[in-house]
């Protein structure tokens, strides 16, 4: 106890932000230069001392790679910057009125639905052969049987940027709402309106400038994770058209290792991409800030000079917000109908005949990958949750400029392909012969699970009115029994929030849990990657099924938690 | 130019915040509303300008130059506000703040000469450059105030504008406001808890939740 007294005490709390940037920075640098000495040719492991530049060669004459790099590049530019563009213009059409409510209430759980699921079901619903098509076949269509063309997932990755901007926006509305907070949005966008301006007008030109520094960060967050991705690639790119990230992969598994050479190069090119791709994505904004301070001068009150503009936009918004959460919805639901399914013949609506025969065969694997997966989660987000307050209740008593170092800190493992570092960190892990084991999975995880908590919790831990902490103060209560006593009682909410999207965050990794588990430790993520070529839909069905439901039981369970505890507070039940 | 208000009512949860208001604010005169706070003295405000929140309901009629307006989107209304707080935005220089009121078919140097002017107005001469976060609280005010009249509004609000100055600038920020939109011939409401503001306006009263 003496012991946790001191870690508490003023001088002690430290001890948490250099824990975590110990966990994190210096495993990730770490991870970095493993991938990076590999790359270069020195990989004592596989008798490789001497550095040279053969590698980079031997990777550029690999069968088609420049595509790969130019997939990766231009999916990734152009999925964040839809997203982003869809995002603003939701929040200029609709901010402050019953439709954003609604939009918000539809799309924010899409944040929790894993990628993986999410591909699998945009899969079951928009191939030639998926549900929407089945839907309308053949009455609309004259389709009998499915088309022979391969529209999704199709080469260009039209697929998975559609997939990335779907759950992407809701990721970003939020981040944009959380922005706001601290600039008088409502009334600014009063007075644009008071000086004749139409929304998107006013949106752009007084809102968005002040806001877009805000959430920069998590921006750029999206777009390197766009510009790297792998597990949603695998699913939503044809295998004769892989992004970078696929390629790696492939590399990586190769019984020839040689290719682990190349798999490093290609960690390294990664980074490079994405280091471009931020570049490129910085030089778009300097644009389009210039463009927007010049256009302040002009005096146009709507876009185009026309309300008619404004009005189409508004609407066209409206119908693309619908058909998002449609896509979100229907993608579970049809992950659950395949999972029952018996016979289902083209293009009948329905299966015509039902059965529980795959669940009953699956159940031990699925048992097995939920178990993990829960395992995982709960370590990782437990230790995340610790690792979190601590910070926070550190950051009160510093300076502003310690608190932004420490958030851009935590920000990096977001900022770096994974690819890139989890590479390197597996090679020290095999020396450590730390590999496939639990320990190495949960920190991977954590260098995920953490920075989206801290986000989610930050906001509310630093608005508790800090007069209740002064009035504890007062009445005699050392630091610790405010924390314990006080402060996390009255953040239960949001707390429990935060877990949950710690523990979404974790029943999504793909690529960290693969790397340290080293094939041994695996999750529903895994698996139903694993499952997701070749493998019969029904199969599928049931893993991605379990995986994108299980958030959703945490959310569930941390909305309701609050209520039952809290039952006859009401003082505790009133904010909103 | 005139602003006439007719059976307004704002309701909050089915409860009538105050009796139906009726009036009519001639050109050059000023209307104050004097009451408790949590009366809906903004809310009326934000109602005739088209920005109420929409956890209020409301009904009756609001006629600028004896066209009814509450139907219409904020943007459309022409009708100014000033609040409390000046709103300049951040990211902008003095010019590019007054440059926002004024009308898209202005165009080129007559858009210059407007600010230049709107600025000796406000006897702030030479500021275009300047960064509104560091001028003092009597500037920002005018620069807000100039902004707002730059936009040629038909009727002008005015929430609290005077109440976070200190006594002397209240005074004179109080007299530049009522002068220039008396010059224009602006119809004016003003929402205040000072009784000094209201003698200023020198027009009629209306207690409010009284």
């Amino acid at each position: 106890m003496r012991f946790f007294k001191d870690l508490f005490s003023p001088d002690y709390f430290p001890t948490f932000p250099a824990l975590v940037l110990g966990l994190f920075l210096i495993p990730v640098f770490a991870g970095v230069l493993g991938s990076l000495l590999p790359a270069l040719g020195y990989f004592p492991a596989l008798g490789g001392y001497s550095f040279s530049l053969d590698i980079w060669e031997r990777f550029w004459s690999y069968p088609a790679v420049e595509s790969a790099v130019l997939r990766s590049f231009c999916i990734g530019i152009i999925a964040t910057f839809l997203a982003f563009a869809f995002c603003q213009l939701i929040c200029a059409c609709f901010y402050q009125t019953k439709m954003f409510d609604r939009i918000l209430r539809g799309l924010s759980p899409i944040l929790s639905i894993p990628h993986v699921s999410l591909s699998l079901g945009l899969v079951f619903l928009l191939t030639p052969s998926g549900w929407i098509l089945r839907l309308i076949s053949p009455e609309l269509t004259g389709f009998d049987r499915p088309v022979p063309v391969s529209f999704f997932p199709d080469i260009y990755g039209g697929s998975l940027v559609i997939a990335l901007v779907v759950k992407e926006i809701p990721f970003l509305l939020i981040m944009t709402l959380g922005a706001m907070n601290e600039i008088p949005v409502n009334r600014g966008l009063r007075v644009m309106r008071g000086l004749g301006y139409g929304r998107l007008m006013g949106w752009s030109k007084a809102i968005l400038p002040q806001i877009y520094g805000r959430m920069r960060l998590p921006v750029l967050a999206v777009l390197v994770f766009s510009v790297s991705v792998v597990d949603m690639a695998i699913i939503l790119l044809p295998s004769n058209s892989p992004n970078l990230g696929i390629l790696v992969l492939r590399w990586f598994n190769d019984g020839d290792l040689s290719f682990q050479y190349q798999a490093a190069m290609g960690a390294m090119i990664q980074m490079m991409i994405a280091f471009t791709a931020v570049l490129v994505w910085i030089l778009l904004e300097q644009i389009g800030k210039f463009w927007l301070s010049k256009s302040v001068m002009h005096g146009r009150r709507y876009v185009f000079s026309s309300s008619l503009v404004e009005a189409g936009v508004a609407k066209i918004m409206r119908i693309f917000s619908g058909l998002v959460f449609l896509l979100g919805a229907f993608s579970i639901v049809i992950l659950f109908v395949w999972s029952f399914a018996g016979r289902w013949k083209y293009p009948d609506a329905l299966p015509s005949l039902w059965t529980i025969k795959y669940w009953s065969r699956h159940l031990d694997g699925v048992g097995d990958a939920l178990w993990h997966t829960i395992c995982l989660g709960l370590f990782a987000t437990i230790l995340s949750l610790i690792l979190v307050i601590g910070c926070l209740e550190t950051q009160q008593d510093q300076r502003k400029r310690f608190v932004y170092a420490m958030q851009m800190l935590i920000y990096v493992p977001l900022l770096v392909p994974q690819i890139a570092f989890l590479f390197g960190v597996q090679l020290f892990t095999l020396t450590l012969h730390l590999d496939g084991v639990y320990i190495g999975v949960i920190w991977s995880h954590l260098l995920f699970v953490l920075p989206y908590m801290y986000l989610s919790l930050q906001g509310p831990y630093s608005n508790l009115d800090s007069r209740y902490i002064h009035t504890a103060k007062v009445l005699g209560q050392d630091r610790l029994r405010i924390l314990f006593k006080i402060k996390l009682p009255m953040l239960l909410r949001p707390i429990l929030i935060a877990f949950a999207i710690g523990f979404a965050v974790s029943i999504a990794q793909y690529l960290t849990t693969l790397f340290m588990g080293a094939g041994r430790i695996e999750t529903l993520t895994t698996e139903a990657v694993a499952l997701s070529s070749g493998s019969d839909r029904r199969v599928i069905g049931i893993y991605a099924f379990v995986q994108a439901i299980l958030p959703f039981i945490i959310f569930g369970i941390a909305t309701i938690l609050p209520k039952w505890i809290y039952a006859n507070r009401l003082g505790m039940l009133g904010e909103r | 130019m005139s602003l006439r208000l007719e059976d307004v009512q704002i309701k909050l949860d089915k409860k009538s915040l105050f009796d139906p208001i009726s009036c009519l604010v001639k050109d050059g005169q000023c209307l104050t509303l004097m009451g408790p706070s949590g009366a809906g003295k903004s809310s009326l405000l934000d109602y005739i300008g088209g920005g109420l929140s929409r956890d209020f309901t409301a009904s009756g009629k609001v006629y600028v130059d004896e066209v009814s307006v509450e139907r219409w989107p904020a943007e459309t209304r022409r009708i100014g506000i000033l609040y409390q707080d000046d709103l300049l935005f951040p990211h902008m220089n003095v010019a590019q703040n007054l440059s926002l009121g004024i009308s898209a078919e202005i165009k080129g140097i007559e858009r210059k000469l407007r600010i230049k002017q709107a600025l000796k107005d406000a006897n702030l001469e030479g500021f275009e450059k300047r960064d509104p976060a560091r001028l003092s609280g009597g500037q920002r005010a005018r620069v807000s105030c100039m902004r707002m009249l730059l936009s040629e509004p038909r009727a002008l609000l005015l929430d609290e504008p005077f109440s976070k100055l200190d006594q002397e600038l209240r005074e004179r920020f109080r007299g530049f406001v009522f002068g220039r939109a008396m010059d224009l011939k602006l119809p004016m409401i003003m929402v205040t808890h000072d009784p000094a503001d209201a003698k200023a306006a020198n027009g009629p009263v209306i207690e409010i939740g009284a």
